[in-house]
């Protein structure tokens, strides 16, 4: 802890944790928001330039305030509930979504020492509040009352329910080359003298793969967006949603994709160490890492039509399943032999 | 109280409140979420025991899938409410049995000399890691119970996918291998011919 701290912290006593934590919290949760906020730009920006359009430019200089006056619209609009839906849930719903994908962060390692919960069992609280996301949709889908909403909610909990199994295998290996569940140890698991080399992406190639593609297929984007399917059943489970609750559920996604963008590089890009060895270690290579994935996420969403839901099934049991418990088991036997040089 | 045992009671009457509202809540739908408030609690619960694996696991398992699957299977239920209540009362005094006999049991293995004298969870050293506890556990003292376990239950779901397997006839579904198996050749004939001129010459 810093030392300029220590008089503060005297003089608030038992109050000291739970503010600081606070503190901690906010410090997190608003750059984020931010973050979120300018990655829809960013999105827009991308796909328009990938299509050979220019993209938003009105509000602002190149277009910069244009999340501002989204944000500000979403906020003057009226929450219609539908008549015949579950008030209470129809409420709760869009909470649910973005709880989760702000609690994760809990355990996230920024650098070194930047975390607000240094927790051993991390990769599980990751795993486990990842697959707590999909209630949000599955009753936001259930009390709209509407069947196009209710059919959005069943697919997206199918695909979710299906995805995190991969996904889940993809972390065990990621967990047997740690020898541990604690983020920050899997990244110092990565440190090295050969800089890239070091770091998780080589020997788990096959398991970096399955799980990007899984993180793509959790958070609903696209090509795996067959919740929302807008050619198929409209917009999905936030058919009937619109103002701030609707945002809550955008949030909610651009959260989580910030999200697995974040453990992908902490899982197999080696966080915050430098690609090369001469050069220092710094969260500045995490956030430069997270920014690369973070495109990919928009580059797929301009580049691959949508899958149909019974190739997205197959993708996901018959393909990813099968490779990552096959992986497992060579990781496994690869450890024993003289060859792991991770 | 410290805070400890604030922490434990408001986790406890989350949960004893939860798992009421699964047996009174009318909507089968609701009972099902007040099912995964009560699973979150509990989870709590065994949090505040230094069990943060099996507190973890209990939300993965089941919160993040069985009760998934559960909710996926009771919105798609078309149930009677009027059908599903009758004949309440004619079940009522079994049901209240049952009851009784648990509360019976819970009291006598909770309430007993051996475990209520270590009533307080045991305090462990901060590096204490539970997962890596349990781990070493079953790999050593318990590895043919637990492998035997994962036969078991390997061998059911073999089962379950077998029993419920339906072979249709006249399903239209598309075989991938075939498809990329396909060459150039085999949809396409480039057939070669000799260019046509007009009769008049232009």
């Amino acid at each position: 802890m810093m030392e300029w701290l220590e008089p503060i912290q005297k003089m608030l006593g038992p109050a000291w944790l739970p503010i600081w934590t606070l503190l901690k919290i906010v410090v997190i949760v608003l750059p984020l928001m931010g973050a979120v906020a300018y990655l829809t730009l960013a999105e827009r920006k991308v796909i328009g330039w990938m299509q050979i359009r220019i993209g938003p430019n009105r509000v602002g200089y190149f277009g910069l305030l244009q999340p501002l006056a989204d944000g500000l619209k979403l906020l003057m609009k009226e929450i219609i509930v539908p008549s015949g839906a579950n008030k209470f849930l129809f409420i709760v719903a869009p909470i649910l979504t973005l709880m989760p994908a702000l609690a994760v962060w809990a355990v996230v390692p920024f650098n070194a020492e930047l975390v607000v919960a240094n927790v051993n069992a991390g990769l599980l609280y990751v795993l486990a509040m990842a697959s707590l996301g999909v209630y949000g949709i599955i009753i936001a889908g259930w009390a709209s009352n509407s069947k196009y909403a209710f059919l959005g909610s069943l697919r997206s909990a199918a695909q979710i329910v299906s995805y995190e199994i991969a996904m889940g295998f993809a972390l065990v290996t990621v967990l047997m080359a740690a020898q541990s569940l604690n983020l920050g140890d899997i990244v110092r698991g990565q440190q090295g003298t050969h800089g890239f080399l070091n770091w998780y992406f080589i020997p788990l190639f096959p398991m970096f793969v399955v799980y990007f593609i899984s993180g793509v297929a959790e958070t609903n984007r696209a090509p795996f967006d067959v919740a929302e399917g807008e050619s198929e059943i409209v917009a999905g489970f936030h058919v009937e949603y619109s103002g701030m609750a609707f945002a809550l559920f955008f949030l909610g996604e651009y959260a989580n994709m910030i999200l697995v963008s974040f453990l992908t590089s902490i899982m197999f890009l080696g966080g915050w160490l430098s690609p090369l060895p001469f050069l220092p270690d710094g969260i500045l290579w995490m956030f430069i890492k997270v920014a690369v994935v973070l495109f990919l996420f928009l580059w797929f969403r301009a580049t691959f039509p949508r899958y149909r839901y019974d190739q997205l099934m197959r993708l996901g049991w018959k393909v990813f399943i099968p490779v990552s418990l096959i992986w497992v088991v060579v990781v496994g036997v690869w450890m024993q032999t003289s060859y792991w040089l991770w | 109280m410290s805070f400890f045992d604030a922490v434990f009671y408001l986790f406890a009457v989350i949960t004893t409140l939860a798992a009421t509202g699964v047996i009174i809540a009318r909507n089968p739908v609701h009972a099902a979420l007040f099912l995964v408030l009560a699973f979150c609690s509990a989870a709590g619960i065994w949090m505040l025991l230094e069990a943060e694996f099996l507190a973890i696991t209990l939300v993965l398992v089941y919160v993040g899938a069985v009760m998934v699957l559960f909710l996926f299977v009771v919105m798609m239920l078309d149930i009677n409410l009027v059908k599903l209540r009758e004949g309440f009362w004619r079940w009522f005094p079994f049901g209240a049995g049952i009851a009784g006999l648990m509360v019976f049991e819970m009291v006598w293995v909770l309430g007993s000399r051996q475990t209520s004298e270590s009533g307080r969870a045991v305090a462990h050293a901060a590096d204490y890691s539970n997962t890596k506890e349990l781990g070493r556990l079953l790999y050593t003292h318990y590895v043919y119970p637990f492998e035997l376990a994962a036969v078991v239950l390997l061998v059911a779901m073999v089962a379950a996918i077998a029993l419920t397997l339906r072979r249709r006839a006249g399903v239209k579904s598309q075989n991938v291998s075939e498809q990329v198996k396909v060459k150039k050749a085999d949809r396409l004939r480039v057939v070669k011919m000799p260019p046509e001129s007009r009769a008049d010459g232009k």
